[in-house]
Protein backbone atom coordinates (compact mmCIF):
# COMPACT_ATOMS: atom_id res chain seq x y z
CA UNK A 1 0.00 0.00 0.00
CA UNK A 2 2.70 2.43 -0.92
CA UNK A 3 0.12 4.62 -2.58
CA UNK A 4 -1.57 5.41 0.68
CA UNK A 5 1.72 6.27 2.31
CA UNK A 6 2.80 8.51 -0.50
CA UNK A 7 -0.45 10.37 -0.32
CA UNK A 8 0.18 11.54 3.21
CA UNK A 9 2.47 14.26 2.03
CA UNK A 10 -0.66 15.90 0.71
CA UNK A 11 -1.94 18.22 3.37
CA UNK A 12 -5.33 17.66 4.92
CA UNK A 13 -6.65 20.91 3.58
CA UNK A 14 -5.62 20.15 0.04
CA UNK A 15 -7.28 16.78 0.21
CA UNK A 16 -10.30 18.49 1.63
CA UNK A 17 -10.49 20.85 -1.30
CA UNK A 18 -10.10 18.00 -3.75
CA UNK A 19 -12.93 16.17 -2.10
CA UNK A 20 -15.18 19.17 -2.04
CA UNK A 21 -14.56 19.55 -5.74
CA UNK A 22 -15.53 15.97 -6.30
CA UNK A 23 -12.31 15.12 -8.08
CA UNK A 24 -10.51 13.55 -5.13
CA UNK A 25 -11.17 10.00 -6.25
CA UNK A 26 -9.49 10.57 -9.56
CA UNK A 27 -6.79 12.91 -8.40
CA UNK A 28 -5.60 11.16 -5.30
CA UNK A 29 -3.61 7.98 -5.20
CA UNK A 30 -5.34 7.09 -1.96
CA UNK A 31 -8.26 5.60 -3.78
CA UNK A 32 -6.13 3.61 -6.16
CA UNK A 33 -5.59 0.59 -3.95
CA UNK A 34 -9.14 0.52 -2.75
CA UNK A 35 -11.58 0.78 -5.57
CA UNK A 36 -12.21 -2.22 -7.74
CA UNK A 37 -13.69 -2.02 -11.19
CA UNK A 38 -17.41 -2.62 -11.36
CA UNK A 39 -18.20 -1.75 -7.77
CA UNK A 40 -21.75 -0.54 -7.49
CA UNK A 41 -22.48 2.73 -5.81
CA UNK A 42 -26.16 2.11 -5.13
CA UNK A 43 -27.46 -0.84 -3.19
CA UNK A 44 -24.03 -2.35 -2.76
CA UNK A 45 -23.85 -5.14 -0.19
CA UNK A 46 -21.48 -5.00 2.77
CA UNK A 47 -21.18 -8.05 5.00
CA UNK A 48 -19.83 -7.64 8.54
CA UNK A 49 -18.34 -10.61 10.40
CA UNK A 50 -18.81 -10.33 14.17
CA UNK A 51 -21.29 -8.26 16.17
CA UNK A 52 -18.85 -7.07 18.84
CA UNK A 53 -17.45 -3.60 19.47
CA UNK A 54 -15.96 -3.14 16.00
CA UNK A 55 -18.44 -5.04 13.84
CA UNK A 56 -21.65 -3.68 15.36
CA UNK A 57 -20.28 -0.12 15.11
CA UNK A 58 -19.31 -0.60 11.47
CA UNK A 59 -22.73 -2.06 10.58
CA UNK A 60 -24.62 0.80 12.21
CA UNK A 61 -22.45 3.56 10.76
CA UNK A 62 -22.41 2.06 7.26
CA UNK A 63 -26.19 2.34 7.25
CA UNK A 64 -26.06 5.79 8.76
CA UNK A 65 -23.48 7.17 6.33
CA UNK A 66 -25.27 5.66 3.32
CA UNK A 67 -28.87 4.47 3.73
CA UNK A 68 -28.69 3.01 0.19
CA UNK A 69 -26.25 0.35 1.34
CA UNK A 70 -27.41 -3.15 2.20
CA UNK A 71 -25.62 -4.30 5.33
CA UNK A 72 -25.62 -7.84 6.72
CA UNK A 73 -24.14 -8.58 10.14
CA UNK A 74 -23.23 -12.19 10.96
CA UNK A 75 -22.88 -13.00 14.66
CA UNK A 76 -23.25 -16.45 16.27
CA UNK A 77 -24.71 -15.24 19.55
CA UNK A 78 -28.15 -13.70 20.16
CA UNK A 79 -26.66 -11.47 22.85
CA UNK A 80 -23.23 -9.97 23.45
CA UNK A 81 -21.62 -9.62 26.87
CA UNK A 82 -19.22 -6.69 26.90
CA UNK A 83 -15.78 -7.36 28.29
CA UNK A 84 -15.88 -3.80 29.55
CA UNK A 85 -17.73 -3.92 32.82
CA UNK A 86 -16.98 -7.64 33.21
CA UNK A 87 -14.34 -6.87 35.83
CA UNK A 88 -17.05 -5.00 37.76
CA UNK A 89 -19.06 -8.22 37.78
CA UNK A 90 -16.06 -9.99 39.30
CA UNK A 91 -15.88 -7.22 41.90
CA UNK A 92 -19.54 -7.74 42.78
CA UNK A 93 -20.58 -4.21 41.82
CA UNK A 94 -22.52 -5.15 38.67
CA UNK A 95 -24.68 -8.11 37.66
CA UNK A 96 -24.23 -10.15 34.48
CA UNK A 97 -27.40 -8.67 33.02
CA UNK A 98 -25.79 -5.23 33.37
CA UNK A 99 -23.20 -6.04 30.70
CA UNK A 100 -25.43 -7.64 28.09
CA UNK A 101 -26.19 -6.08 24.68
CA UNK A 102 -28.64 -7.15 21.98
CA UNK A 103 -29.10 -6.68 18.22
CA UNK A 104 -32.75 -5.58 18.03
CA UNK A 105 -32.03 -1.88 17.51
CA UNK A 106 -29.47 -2.53 14.80
CA UNK A 107 -32.05 -4.64 13.00
CA UNK A 108 -35.23 -2.66 13.61
CA UNK A 109 -34.03 0.95 13.74
CA UNK A 110 -30.86 0.95 11.68
CA UNK A 111 -31.95 -1.54 9.04
CA UNK A 112 -29.07 -3.96 9.45
CA UNK A 113 -29.84 -7.51 8.33
CA UNK A 114 -28.67 -9.50 11.39
CA UNK A 115 -28.02 -13.19 10.79
CA UNK A 116 -27.36 -15.38 13.79
CA UNK A 117 -24.74 -17.76 12.46
CA UNK A 118 -21.00 -18.36 12.28
CA UNK A 119 -18.83 -17.52 9.28
CA UNK A 120 -16.92 -20.67 8.36
CA UNK A 121 -15.32 -19.64 5.08
CA UNK A 122 -14.26 -16.47 3.27
CA UNK A 123 -13.51 -16.61 -0.45
CA UNK A 124 -11.71 -13.34 -1.17
CA UNK A 125 -11.52 -13.90 -4.93
CA UNK A 126 -15.19 -14.78 -5.42
CA UNK A 127 -16.25 -12.28 -2.72
CA UNK A 128 -18.36 -14.81 -0.87
CA UNK A 129 -18.68 -15.91 2.72
CA UNK A 130 -20.02 -19.24 3.85
CA UNK A 131 -21.98 -19.69 7.06
CA UNK A 132 -22.12 -22.76 9.31
CA UNK A 133 -25.81 -23.08 8.52
CA UNK A 134 -24.93 -23.63 4.85
CA UNK A 135 -25.93 -20.22 3.52
CA UNK A 136 -23.53 -18.24 1.31
CA UNK A 137 -23.48 -14.45 1.06
CA UNK A 138 -22.06 -12.36 -1.79
CA UNK A 139 -20.42 -9.12 -0.80
CA UNK A 140 -19.04 -6.02 -2.46
CA UNK A 141 -17.06 -5.23 0.68
CA UNK A 142 -16.39 -7.37 3.75
CA UNK A 143 -15.66 -6.11 7.27
CA UNK A 144 -14.05 -8.65 9.61
CA UNK A 145 -14.07 -7.91 13.36
CA UNK A 146 -13.79 -11.30 15.07
CA UNK A 147 -11.88 -10.15 18.17
CA UNK A 148 -9.30 -12.49 19.67
CA UNK A 149 -8.63 -16.15 20.09
CA UNK A 150 -6.07 -17.78 22.33
CA UNK A 151 -2.66 -18.85 21.16
CA UNK A 152 -2.48 -22.16 23.03
CA UNK A 153 0.77 -23.10 21.29
CA UNK A 154 2.50 -20.27 23.13
CA UNK A 155 0.59 -20.86 26.37
CA UNK A 156 1.97 -22.16 29.67
CA UNK A 157 2.76 -25.86 29.74
CA UNK A 158 -0.19 -27.83 31.06
CA UNK A 159 -2.86 -25.44 29.79
CA UNK A 160 -5.13 -25.83 26.79
CA UNK A 161 -8.62 -25.06 25.55
CA UNK A 162 -9.69 -27.98 27.78
CA UNK A 163 -8.51 -26.41 31.04
CA UNK A 164 -10.55 -23.20 30.90
CA UNK A 165 -13.22 -24.59 33.24
CA UNK A 166 -10.66 -25.24 35.97
CA UNK A 167 -8.61 -22.11 35.42
CA UNK A 168 -10.90 -19.62 33.65
CA UNK A 169 -9.51 -16.84 31.48
CA UNK A 170 -12.65 -14.71 31.54
CA UNK A 171 -11.03 -12.76 28.68
CA UNK A 172 -14.13 -13.22 26.56
CA UNK A 173 -17.06 -12.08 28.62
CA UNK A 174 -20.07 -14.33 29.21
CA UNK A 175 -20.08 -17.79 30.80
CA UNK A 176 -16.37 -17.47 31.63
CA UNK A 177 -17.06 -14.27 33.61
CA UNK A 178 -19.86 -15.94 35.55
CA UNK A 179 -17.65 -18.98 36.21
CA UNK A 180 -14.77 -16.93 37.60
CA UNK A 181 -17.20 -14.97 39.76
CA UNK A 182 -18.61 -18.21 41.20
CA UNK A 183 -15.10 -19.43 41.98
CA UNK A 184 -14.36 -16.17 43.81
CA UNK A 185 -17.60 -16.47 45.78
CA UNK A 186 -16.76 -20.06 46.75
CA UNK A 187 -13.24 -19.18 47.88
CA UNK A 188 -12.74 -19.11 51.66
CA UNK A 189 -11.57 -15.96 53.42
CA UNK A 190 -7.79 -16.01 53.61
CA UNK A 191 -7.48 -17.58 50.16
CA UNK A 192 -5.21 -16.47 47.33
CA UNK A 193 -6.41 -15.29 43.92
CA UNK A 194 -3.61 -15.71 41.40
CA UNK A 195 -3.82 -14.03 38.00
CA UNK A 196 -1.36 -14.88 35.26
CA UNK A 197 -1.27 -11.78 33.02
CA UNK A 198 -0.77 -12.15 29.25
CA UNK A 199 2.20 -11.06 27.11
CA UNK A 200 1.90 -8.10 24.70
CA UNK A 201 0.00 -7.51 22.52
CA UNK A 202 -3.29 -8.41 24.11
CA UNK A 203 -6.86 -7.13 24.32
CA UNK A 204 -7.26 -4.28 26.83
CA UNK A 205 -3.80 -3.37 28.22
CA UNK A 206 -5.13 -2.09 31.59
CA UNK A 207 -7.68 -4.94 31.87
CA UNK A 208 -5.72 -7.37 34.05
CA UNK A 209 -4.88 -4.61 36.52
CA UNK A 210 -8.45 -3.33 36.72
CA UNK A 211 -9.44 -6.93 37.36
CA UNK A 212 -6.94 -7.24 40.23
CA UNK A 213 -8.42 -4.03 41.67
CA UNK A 214 -11.99 -5.26 41.43
CA UNK A 215 -11.17 -8.65 42.97
CA UNK A 216 -9.44 -6.80 45.81
CA UNK A 217 -12.54 -4.66 46.26
CA UNK A 218 -14.62 -7.81 46.63
CA UNK A 219 -12.13 -9.31 49.07
CA UNK A 220 -11.88 -6.15 51.14
CA UNK A 221 -15.64 -6.02 51.58
CA UNK A 222 -16.27 -9.78 51.95
CA UNK A 223 -13.03 -11.73 52.56
CA UNK A 224 -10.56 -9.25 54.05
CA UNK A 225 -7.82 -11.77 54.88
CA UNK A 226 -7.45 -12.85 51.24
CA UNK A 227 -4.72 -11.89 48.76
CA UNK A 228 -4.42 -10.95 45.10
CA UNK A 229 -1.24 -12.03 43.36
CA UNK A 230 -0.45 -10.98 39.77
CA UNK A 231 2.21 -13.00 37.98
CA UNK A 232 3.40 -11.10 34.94
CA UNK A 233 5.57 -11.87 31.91
CA UNK A 234 6.09 -8.12 31.59
CA UNK A 235 8.26 -5.57 33.32
CA UNK A 236 5.71 -2.79 33.15
CA UNK A 237 2.06 -2.28 32.38
CA UNK A 238 -0.55 0.30 31.41
CA UNK A 239 -1.25 3.11 33.92
CA UNK A 240 1.19 1.34 36.25
CA UNK A 241 1.97 4.31 38.49
CA UNK A 242 -1.71 5.13 38.97
CA UNK A 243 -2.63 1.51 39.66
CA UNK A 244 0.18 0.95 42.15
CA UNK A 245 -0.58 4.17 44.03
CA UNK A 246 -4.32 3.43 44.02
CA UNK A 247 -3.74 -0.10 45.29
CA UNK A 248 -1.58 1.07 48.18
CA UNK A 249 -4.05 3.79 49.12
CA UNK A 250 -7.16 1.60 48.96
CA UNK A 251 -6.00 -1.94 49.64
CA UNK A 252 -2.71 -1.67 51.56
CA UNK A 253 -0.69 -4.81 50.84
CA UNK A 254 -3.56 -6.94 49.56
CA UNK A 255 -2.41 -6.80 45.90
CA UNK A 256 1.06 -7.97 44.97
CA UNK A 257 2.47 -7.65 41.45
CA UNK A 258 5.39 -9.89 40.49
CA UNK A 259 7.23 -8.80 37.35
CA UNK A 260 9.00 -11.20 34.99
CA UNK A 261 12.41 -10.41 36.47
CA UNK A 262 11.11 -11.01 39.97
CA UNK A 263 9.91 -14.50 39.12
CA UNK A 264 6.52 -13.73 37.60
CA UNK A 265 7.13 -15.42 34.26
CA UNK A 266 4.99 -18.52 34.53
CA UNK A 267 6.12 -21.49 32.42
CA UNK A 268 3.80 -24.23 33.53
CA UNK A 269 0.55 -24.69 35.36
CA UNK A 270 -1.11 -27.60 37.06
CA UNK A 271 -4.78 -26.80 36.48
CA UNK A 272 -6.14 -29.44 38.85
CA UNK A 273 -4.03 -28.43 41.83
CA UNK A 274 -4.03 -24.78 40.76
CA UNK A 275 -0.28 -24.36 40.97
CA UNK A 276 1.69 -21.97 38.75
CA UNK A 277 5.41 -22.54 38.31
CA UNK A 278 8.02 -20.01 37.19
CA UNK A 279 11.79 -19.75 36.80
CA UNK A 280 12.29 -23.38 35.83
CA UNK A 281 10.61 -24.69 38.95
CA UNK A 282 12.29 -22.28 41.37
CA UNK A 283 9.00 -20.59 42.30
CA UNK A 284 5.71 -22.37 42.89
CA UNK A 285 2.58 -20.35 43.52
CA UNK A 286 -0.43 -22.07 45.10
CA UNK A 287 -3.77 -20.56 44.20
CA UNK A 288 -7.27 -20.99 45.53
CA UNK A 289 -8.62 -19.36 42.39
CA UNK A 290 -6.36 -19.29 39.33
CA UNK A 291 -7.14 -16.90 36.49
CA UNK A 292 -4.93 -17.82 33.57
CA UNK A 293 -5.08 -15.27 30.74
CA UNK A 294 -3.38 -16.93 27.75
CA UNK A 295 -1.35 -15.27 24.96
CA UNK A 296 -3.62 -13.99 22.21
CA UNK A 297 -3.99 -13.84 18.44
CA UNK A 298 -6.56 -12.60 15.94
CA UNK A 299 -9.90 -14.44 15.96
CA UNK A 300 -9.67 -17.85 14.31
CA UNK A 301 -11.76 -16.95 11.26
CA UNK A 302 -9.11 -14.35 10.30
CA UNK A 303 -6.45 -17.08 10.33
CA UNK A 304 -8.63 -19.46 8.33
CA UNK A 305 -9.23 -16.73 5.73
CA UNK A 306 -5.50 -16.07 5.38
CA UNK A 307 -5.80 -12.52 6.70
CA UNK A 308 -3.03 -12.85 9.31
CA UNK A 309 0.74 -12.59 9.01
CA UNK A 310 3.46 -14.30 11.03
CA UNK A 311 2.60 -12.15 14.08
CA UNK A 312 -0.81 -13.82 14.35
CA UNK A 313 -2.60 -10.50 13.70
CA UNK A 314 -3.96 -8.87 10.52
CA UNK A 315 -1.90 -6.30 8.61
CA UNK A 316 -4.11 -3.56 7.15
CA UNK A 317 -3.81 -0.35 5.20
CA UNK A 318 -3.56 2.25 7.96
CA UNK A 319 -5.95 4.65 6.22
CA UNK A 320 -8.77 2.33 5.17
CA UNK A 321 -8.17 -0.79 7.30
CA UNK A 322 -8.35 -2.78 4.07
CA UNK A 323 -6.37 -5.99 4.40
CA UNK A 324 -2.88 -5.75 2.91
CA UNK A 325 -3.30 -9.40 1.95
CA UNK A 326 -6.83 -9.64 0.51
CA UNK A 327 -8.36 -6.61 -1.27
CA UNK A 328 -12.03 -5.96 -0.59
CA UNK A 329 -11.78 -7.16 3.00
CA UNK A 330 -11.35 -4.72 5.88
CA UNK A 331 -10.19 -5.96 9.27
CA UNK A 332 -10.84 -3.87 12.39
CA UNK A 333 -10.78 -4.19 16.16
CA UNK A 334 -8.53 -6.44 18.19
CA UNK A 335 -7.68 -8.62 15.18
CA UNK A 336 -6.08 -5.76 13.23
CA UNK A 337 -2.61 -4.24 13.48
CA UNK A 338 -3.44 -0.58 14.07
CA UNK A 339 -0.23 1.28 14.79
CA UNK A 340 -0.24 2.99 18.17
CA UNK A 341 -3.85 2.14 18.97
CA UNK A 342 -4.38 -0.31 21.84
CA UNK A 343 -6.69 -3.29 21.42
CA UNK A 344 -9.73 -1.82 23.15
CA UNK A 345 -13.47 -1.54 22.68
CA UNK A 346 -13.07 2.20 22.23
CA UNK A 347 -10.43 1.70 19.52
CA UNK A 348 -12.65 -0.88 17.78
CA UNK A 349 -15.57 1.58 17.92
CA UNK A 350 -13.44 4.34 16.41
CA UNK A 351 -12.14 2.00 13.71
CA UNK A 352 -15.70 0.85 12.95
CA UNK A 353 -16.66 4.43 12.12
CA UNK A 354 -13.51 5.01 10.09
CA UNK A 355 -13.99 1.86 8.03
CA UNK A 356 -17.66 2.69 7.44
CA UNK A 357 -16.65 6.10 6.08
CA UNK A 358 -13.84 4.58 4.02
CA UNK A 359 -16.15 2.00 2.45
CA UNK A 360 -18.94 4.47 1.71
CA UNK A 361 -16.52 6.90 0.08
CA UNK A 362 -14.70 4.19 -1.84
CA UNK A 363 -17.93 2.77 -3.25
CA UNK A 364 -18.73 6.26 -4.46
CA UNK A 365 -15.30 6.62 -6.03
CA UNK A 366 -14.23 9.20 -3.48
CA UNK A 367 -11.15 9.48 -1.30
CA UNK A 368 -11.28 7.65 1.99
CA UNK A 369 -11.47 10.18 4.83
CA UNK A 370 -8.23 11.05 6.61
CA UNK A 371 -8.22 8.93 9.76
CA UNK A 372 -9.38 10.61 12.93
CA UNK A 373 -9.62 8.21 15.82
CA UNK A 374 -9.68 8.34 19.60
CA UNK A 375 -9.37 6.07 22.58
CA UNK A 376 -10.04 6.41 26.28
CA UNK A 377 -9.51 3.42 28.54
CA UNK A 378 -11.12 3.96 31.92
CA UNK A 379 -10.43 1.61 34.82
CA UNK A 380 -12.01 1.39 38.26
CA UNK A 381 -9.66 0.84 41.19
CA UNK A 382 -12.63 1.08 43.57
CA UNK A 383 -16.24 2.00 42.76
CA UNK A 384 -15.26 5.59 43.70
CA UNK A 385 -11.75 5.70 42.25
CA UNK A 386 -11.41 5.86 38.47
CA UNK A 387 -8.33 6.42 36.30
CA UNK A 388 -7.95 6.84 32.56
CA UNK A 389 -5.57 6.89 29.63
CA UNK A 390 -6.55 8.80 26.51
CA UNK A 391 -5.22 9.51 23.02
CA UNK A 392 -6.20 11.12 19.73
CA UNK A 393 -4.91 9.30 16.65
CA UNK A 394 -3.95 10.51 13.19
CA UNK A 395 -2.33 8.94 10.14
CA UNK A 396 1.12 10.45 10.08
CA UNK A 397 4.18 9.50 8.07
CA UNK A 398 2.85 6.08 7.10
CA UNK A 399 1.40 4.96 10.40
CA UNK A 400 -1.30 5.60 12.99
CA UNK A 401 0.20 7.73 15.73
CA UNK A 402 -1.05 9.45 18.85
CA UNK A 403 -1.07 13.24 18.35
CA UNK A 404 1.95 14.61 20.15
CA UNK A 405 1.20 16.70 23.20
CA UNK A 406 -2.28 15.23 23.55
CA UNK A 407 -3.53 12.24 25.53
CA UNK A 408 -1.79 10.59 28.46
CA UNK A 409 -2.91 9.32 31.83
CA UNK A 410 -4.81 10.90 34.73
CA UNK A 411 -2.67 13.17 36.91
CA UNK A 412 -0.68 11.38 39.62
CA UNK A 413 -1.46 13.99 42.25
CA UNK A 414 -5.22 14.25 41.80
CA UNK A 415 -7.44 14.34 44.89
CA UNK A 416 -10.24 11.93 45.83
CA UNK A 417 -12.84 14.12 44.24
CA UNK A 418 -11.08 13.89 40.88
CA UNK A 419 -10.87 10.08 41.20
CA UNK A 420 -14.56 10.00 42.06
CA UNK A 421 -15.44 12.08 39.01
CA UNK A 422 -13.46 9.73 36.79
CA UNK A 423 -15.23 6.75 38.39
CA UNK A 424 -18.56 8.35 37.45
CA UNK A 425 -17.30 9.04 33.94
CA UNK A 426 -16.18 5.41 33.69
CA UNK A 427 -19.81 4.32 34.15
CA UNK A 428 -20.99 7.15 31.89
CA UNK A 429 -18.55 5.98 29.23
CA UNK A 430 -20.03 2.49 29.44
CA UNK A 431 -23.58 3.75 28.96
CA UNK A 432 -22.59 6.00 26.11
CA UNK A 433 -20.36 3.69 24.09
CA UNK A 434 -22.75 0.76 24.33
CA UNK A 435 -25.53 3.08 23.08
CA UNK A 436 -23.23 4.24 20.30
CA UNK A 437 -22.51 0.64 19.26
CA UNK A 438 -25.74 -1.32 19.82
CA UNK A 439 -28.31 1.44 20.51
CA UNK B 1 -27.80 19.11 3.94
CA UNK B 2 -25.13 19.46 6.51
CA UNK B 3 -22.23 19.20 4.06
CA UNK B 4 -23.41 21.99 1.85
CA UNK B 5 -21.91 24.75 3.93
CA UNK B 6 -18.45 23.21 4.07
CA UNK B 7 -18.34 22.24 0.45
CA UNK B 8 -19.58 25.65 -0.58
CA UNK B 9 -16.89 27.42 1.42
CA UNK B 10 -14.21 25.33 -0.21
CA UNK B 11 -15.59 25.98 -3.65
CA UNK B 12 -15.90 29.69 -3.25
CA UNK B 13 -12.34 29.81 -2.07
CA UNK B 14 -11.03 27.97 -5.10
CA UNK B 15 -13.30 28.14 -8.08
CA UNK B 16 -15.68 30.89 -7.13
CA UNK B 17 -19.00 29.11 -7.19
CA UNK B 18 -18.81 26.02 -9.40
CA UNK B 19 -21.72 23.69 -8.69
CA UNK B 20 -21.21 20.74 -6.38
CA UNK B 21 -22.26 17.40 -7.80
CA UNK B 22 -24.76 15.15 -6.05
CA UNK B 23 -22.24 12.47 -5.18
CA UNK B 24 -19.82 14.96 -3.69
CA UNK B 25 -22.56 15.88 -1.26
CA UNK B 26 -23.16 12.27 -0.34
CA UNK B 27 -19.65 11.40 0.75
CA UNK B 28 -18.61 11.25 4.38
CA UNK B 29 -16.59 14.34 5.22
CA UNK B 30 -13.69 14.64 7.58
CA UNK B 31 -15.77 16.85 9.89
CA UNK B 32 -18.55 14.28 10.07
CA UNK B 33 -16.22 11.37 10.77
CA UNK B 34 -14.31 13.34 13.38
CA UNK B 35 -17.56 14.36 15.07
CA UNK B 36 -18.71 10.74 15.25
CA UNK B 37 -15.66 9.88 17.33
CA UNK B 38 -17.01 12.23 20.03
CA UNK B 39 -20.17 10.16 20.28
CA UNK B 40 -18.43 7.20 21.94
CA UNK B 41 -18.52 9.21 25.18
CA UNK B 42 -20.98 11.97 24.35
CA UNK B 43 -24.02 9.94 23.45
CA UNK B 44 -25.42 8.49 20.26
CA UNK B 45 -28.40 9.95 18.46
CA UNK B 46 -31.77 9.26 20.01
CA UNK B 47 -31.34 7.49 23.30
CA UNK B 48 -28.87 9.87 24.94
CA UNK B 49 -27.66 8.12 28.08
CA UNK B 50 -28.71 9.54 31.40
CA UNK B 51 -25.08 9.64 32.39
CA UNK B 52 -22.77 12.22 33.86
CA UNK B 53 -21.23 13.03 30.49
CA UNK B 54 -22.91 15.82 28.50
CA UNK B 55 -24.64 14.54 25.36
CA UNK B 56 -23.94 15.97 21.93
CA UNK B 57 -26.64 13.91 20.28
CA UNK B 58 -28.84 16.94 19.72
CA UNK B 59 -26.05 19.17 18.49
CA UNK B 60 -24.21 22.02 20.17
CA UNK B 61 -23.85 25.76 19.49
CA UNK B 62 -20.87 26.53 17.31
CA UNK B 63 -19.28 29.40 19.21
CA UNK B 64 -19.68 27.70 22.55
CA UNK B 65 -18.00 24.57 21.28
CA UNK B 66 -15.05 26.50 19.88
CA UNK B 67 -14.74 28.42 23.12
CA UNK B 68 -14.95 25.27 25.27
CA UNK B 69 -12.54 23.22 23.20
CA UNK B 70 -9.98 26.02 23.19
CA UNK B 71 -10.36 26.50 26.92
CA UNK B 72 -9.82 22.77 27.51
CA UNK B 73 -6.84 22.87 25.22
CA UNK B 74 -5.27 25.92 26.81
CA UNK B 75 -5.93 24.61 30.30
CA UNK B 76 -8.06 27.60 31.25
CA UNK B 77 -11.02 25.33 31.90
CA UNK B 78 -10.64 22.54 34.45
CA UNK B 79 -11.23 19.01 33.17
CA UNK B 80 -10.57 15.38 34.00
CA UNK B 81 -10.01 14.11 30.46
CA UNK B 82 -11.17 16.75 27.96
CA UNK B 83 -7.89 18.63 28.30
CA UNK B 84 -6.11 15.48 27.11
CA UNK B 85 -8.46 15.18 24.12
CA UNK B 86 -8.70 18.85 23.15
CA UNK B 87 -4.92 19.15 22.78
CA UNK B 88 -5.22 16.66 19.93
CA UNK B 89 -7.17 19.07 17.69
CA UNK B 90 -6.03 22.03 15.61
CA UNK B 91 -8.08 25.22 15.34
CA UNK B 92 -9.23 24.08 11.91
CA UNK B 93 -10.37 20.74 13.27
CA UNK B 94 -12.21 22.34 16.16
CA UNK B 95 -14.05 24.49 13.64
CA UNK B 96 -15.03 21.44 11.60
CA UNK B 97 -16.43 19.82 14.75
CA UNK B 98 -18.25 22.99 15.74
CA UNK B 99 -19.78 23.34 12.26
CA UNK B 100 -20.98 19.77 12.34
CA UNK B 101 -22.61 19.92 15.76
CA UNK B 102 -24.09 23.36 15.11
CA UNK B 103 -25.85 22.02 12.00
CA UNK B 104 -27.45 19.24 14.04
CA UNK B 105 -29.19 21.49 16.55
C1 LIG C 1 -11.65 -7.84 31.13
C2 LIG C 1 -11.71 -6.90 29.98
C3 LIG C 1 -12.00 -5.57 30.20
C4 LIG C 1 -12.07 -4.68 29.13
N1 LIG C 1 -12.35 -3.38 29.40
C5 LIG C 1 -12.36 -2.48 28.39
C6 LIG C 1 -12.62 -1.11 28.65
O1 LIG C 1 -12.86 -0.70 29.80
N2 LIG C 1 -12.61 -0.26 27.60
C7 LIG C 1 -12.37 -0.67 26.33
O2 LIG C 1 -12.39 0.17 25.44
N3 LIG C 1 -12.11 -1.97 26.05
C8 LIG C 1 -12.10 -2.88 27.04
N4 LIG C 1 -11.84 -4.21 26.77
C9 LIG C 1 -11.47 -4.61 25.39
C10 LIG C 1 -12.65 -4.82 24.46
O3 LIG C 1 -13.57 -5.72 25.01
C11 LIG C 1 -12.17 -5.35 23.11
O4 LIG C 1 -11.01 -4.69 22.72
C12 LIG C 1 -13.22 -5.15 22.03
O5 LIG C 1 -14.41 -5.81 22.37
C13 LIG C 1 -12.72 -5.59 20.66
O6 LIG C 1 -13.75 -5.50 19.70
P1 LIG C 1 -13.76 -6.51 18.46
O7 LIG C 1 -14.90 -6.10 17.61
O8 LIG C 1 -12.41 -6.57 17.89
O9 LIG C 1 -14.02 -7.93 19.11
P2 LIG C 1 -15.24 -8.45 20.00
O10 LIG C 1 -15.91 -7.32 20.69
O11 LIG C 1 -14.73 -9.56 20.81
O12 LIG C 1 -16.28 -9.01 18.94
C14 LIG C 1 -15.99 -10.12 18.15
C15 LIG C 1 -17.31 -10.74 17.73
O13 LIG C 1 -17.08 -11.58 16.60
C16 LIG C 1 -17.86 -12.73 16.74
N5 LIG C 1 -17.23 -13.77 15.92
C17 LIG C 1 -16.04 -14.38 16.10
N6 LIG C 1 -15.82 -15.28 15.13
C18 LIG C 1 -16.88 -15.23 14.29
C19 LIG C 1 -17.25 -15.94 13.10
N7 LIG C 1 -16.46 -16.90 12.59
N8 LIG C 1 -18.42 -15.63 12.51
C20 LIG C 1 -19.24 -14.67 13.02
N9 LIG C 1 -18.94 -13.98 14.15
C21 LIG C 1 -17.78 -14.27 14.77
C22 LIG C 1 -17.85 -13.03 18.23
O14 LIG C 1 -18.95 -13.83 18.61
C23 LIG C 1 -17.91 -11.63 18.81
O15 LIG C 1 -19.24 -11.22 19.08
C24 LIG C 1 -11.81 -5.12 27.82
C25 LIG C 1 -11.50 -6.47 27.60
C26 LIG C 1 -11.45 -7.35 28.66
C27 LIG C 1 -11.15 -8.78 28.40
Amino acid sequence: MRDAEGATTMTISRRHFLKALGIGGAASALAACAQMPGERTRGAHVVVVGGGSGGATAAKYLRRFDPDLRVTLVEPNATYHTCYGSNWVLGGIRQMDGIVQTYGTLRDIHGVNVIQDTVTGIDADARKVTLAGGQTLDYDRLVVSPGIDFNWEAAAHGTSANTVEQIPHAWKAGPQTALLRRQLEAMPDGGVFVMVAPPNPFRCPPGPYERASMVAHYFKTHKPRSKVLILDVKERFSKQGLFMAGWKENYGDMIEWVSANDGGMVQSINPTQKIAVSDGGLNRFNADVLNYIPPQKAGQVAHDAGLTNESGWCPVNQVTFESSIHPGIHVIGDASIAGAMPKSGHSANSQGKLVAAAIVNTLKGRDPVAPSMVNTCYSLITPDWGISVAAVYRFDDGSIKGVEGAGGVSPADADRNFRMLEANYTRGWYDSITTDIWG
Amino acid sequence: MKYTKLAAVALTATLGGLMVSQSALAEVTRGELMAQTCMACHGSVGTGPDATIPSLSRGFPRDLMIQNMRAFRDGTRAATVMDRHATGYTDEEIQLLADYFDARR
